[in-house]
C-alpha cells in the first residue's frame, strides 16, 4: 500500500494519543485501536484486526506490537515504524522526566487517591479489550468454547499461555473451529 | 517465595552498550511475556536492582501511561545513565520484536488467505480473547475484596468502551476525575 504523508500523520497522532490515554497498559487501549482502524477510518476488517491482535499474542515481545502490524498494513514498513514509535516514545519520554519525580511523592496521601481512582478504570478497560475481542472473534460454537476453556485454563492454572495458543492453532487447523 | 536475592545490588553501574544489550537479549527470550525475563535479568543475573526496587519501579511503569514494560526501560535508563541510557535501553528492548512484527506482517499480507494460515489463525484468535479474559478476570479481583466505588467504576469503563464503544479521549475526561474524585470521598 502507498503511503501519503497525510495517512502518516493520522497514524503518529492518533496512536501517540492513545498511548498517552493508556493507563494500564497496551491492552487498556485495544478497543480504541479497532474503533480508530476498523469503525472509522476502516483501515481493515474485523477478521484482520482479531488476526493481528492473534499474532502479536502468539509473537515473541510485548503485546504493544499490535501497533506495528496495524501500521505496516495501513502504510507499510515507513507505517509500521511511524505507529511503534508514535506507541512507545512519546510516553517513554514522559516516563524518563516523571520517574524520578514521582518517587518523591510516593508517600503523600493524594498520590494513594490518584492511584486508587486510576486503577478500576484501567482494570475497566482491559474488561472492555476482552469485550471487544470475544464479540469480534467468536463467529461459532466452537470457537466460543475454546475462549472459554482458554480464560479457565488461563485463570485456575499456571500454565504457559504459549501451550493455550499452540493447542488452540493446532485445532483451527485441523478444522475443529 | 524465599528471597535470596542480597539486599544490596553488588553491580556497578551499566554501560550504555550493557543496557542496549540486556534488554535486546531480554526480548530474545521473552516469549509469552517479557516482564518475568526482566525481572530475571536485573535482580537475579546482573543485580541491578533489590527486589524491592524492582517491585517499587515495576508499580511506577503501571501507574504512567502507556506500554508499562516499555515505560520501564526509559525509566530504568534514566536512572543508570540519563536520558542516553533512556535511549539506549529503549532501543535495545524494541529492536527484536519490532523486526519479528515486521517479518509477521510482511508473511501476514501475503499468505492470509491461504486456507491453512486462515484455519490457524481462526483457532488462535479466540483464545487470544480468552487469555485477556483471564487477564482480567485476575486483575480485577482485589478490586471486589475491598468495599467502595471501584468494582462500579471498573464495570463502568468496561461498558463505555468495550459494549457502547465510544472513544477513549472522552471517556478518559469525563472517568478520570470522577473516580478520582470518588475514591477521594470514600476515603475520608
Amino acid at each position: 500500500m502507498k503511503a501519503d504523508g497525510g495517512v502518516l500523520i493520522t497514524l503518529a497522532v492518533q496512536f501517540a494519543i492513545m498511548a498517552l490515554l493508556a493507563v494500564g497498559g497496551a491492552n487498556a487501549v485495544v478497543p480504541e485501536m479497532h474503533r480508530l482502524a476498523v469503525d472509522q477510518r476502516m483501515w481493515m476488517s474485523e477478521r484482520e484486526f482479531t488476526d493481528m491482535f492473534a499474532m502479536s499474542q502468539a509473537a515473541p515481545g510485548p503485546n504493544v506490537m499490535l501497533v506495528t502490524l496495524i501500521g505496516y498494513h495501513v502504510a507499510g514498513i515507513v507505517g509500521a515504524i511511524v505507529t511503534t514509535v508514535a506507541m512507545c516514545g512519546p510516553t517513554a519520554v514522559l516516563a524518563h522526566f516523571l520517574g524520578s519525580a514521582w518517587e518523591r511523592f510516593k508517600d503523600r496521601p493524594w498520590r494513594v487517591v490518584v492511584q486508587a481512582g486510576l486503577v478500576p478504570i484501567s482494570v475497566g478497560l482491559v474488561g472492555a479489550s476482552a469485550i471487544v475481542l470475544t464479540q469480534a472473534a467468536d463467529h461459532s460454537w466452537m470457537a466460543a468454547v475454546i475462549t472459554i476453556i482458554t480464560a479457565a485454563v488461563a485463570f485456575w492454572t499456571r500454565w504457559n499461555p504459549l501451550w493455550l495458543i499452540g493447542i488452540a492453532g493446532l485445532a483451527g487447523l485441523t478444522g475443529w473451529v | 517465595m524465599p528471597e535470596t536475592v542480597p539486599a544490596a545490588p553488588s553491580a556497578p553501574i551499566p554501560t550504555h552498550a550493557e543496557l542496549f544489550l540486556a534488554f535486546v537479549k531480554i526480548t530474545l527470550s521473552g516469549f509469552g511475556g517479557t516482564l518475568p525475563w526482566t525481572r530475571r535479568m536485573f535482580v537475579e543475573e546482573k543485580r541491578w536492582l533489590t527486589a524491592h526496587e524492582f517491585n517499587e519501579l515495576y508499580a511506577l511503569c503501571q501507574f504512567l501511561p502507556g506500554p508499562n514494560i516499555v515505560n520501564l526501560t526509559a525509566v530504568f535508563g534514566s536512572r543508570m545513565r540519563g536520558a542516553t541510557g533512556a535511549i539506549a535501553a529503549w532501543s535495545g528492548f524494541l529492536l527484536v520484536p519490532f523486526c519479528v512484527m515486521l517479518a509477521a506482517a510482511i508473511l501476514y499480507e501475503r499468505y492470509s488467505d491461504v486456507e491453512a494460515v486462515r484455519r490457524v489463525l481462526s483457532g488462535i484468535a479466540p483464545a487470544a480473547a480468552g487469555l485477556m479474559i483471564a487477564t482480567v478476570a485476575k486483575m480485577a479481583v482485589p478490586l471486589f475484596r475491598s468495599f467502595g466505588p471501584a468494582p462500579f467504576v471498573f464495570a463502568a469503563a468496561a461498558f463505555a468502551i468495550g459494549y457502547m464503544r465510544w472513544p477513549l479521549l472522552w471517556v478518559m475526561l469525563v472517568m478520570a476525575p470522577a473516580s478520582v474524585g470518588l475514591a477521594w470521598w470514600s476515603r475520608r
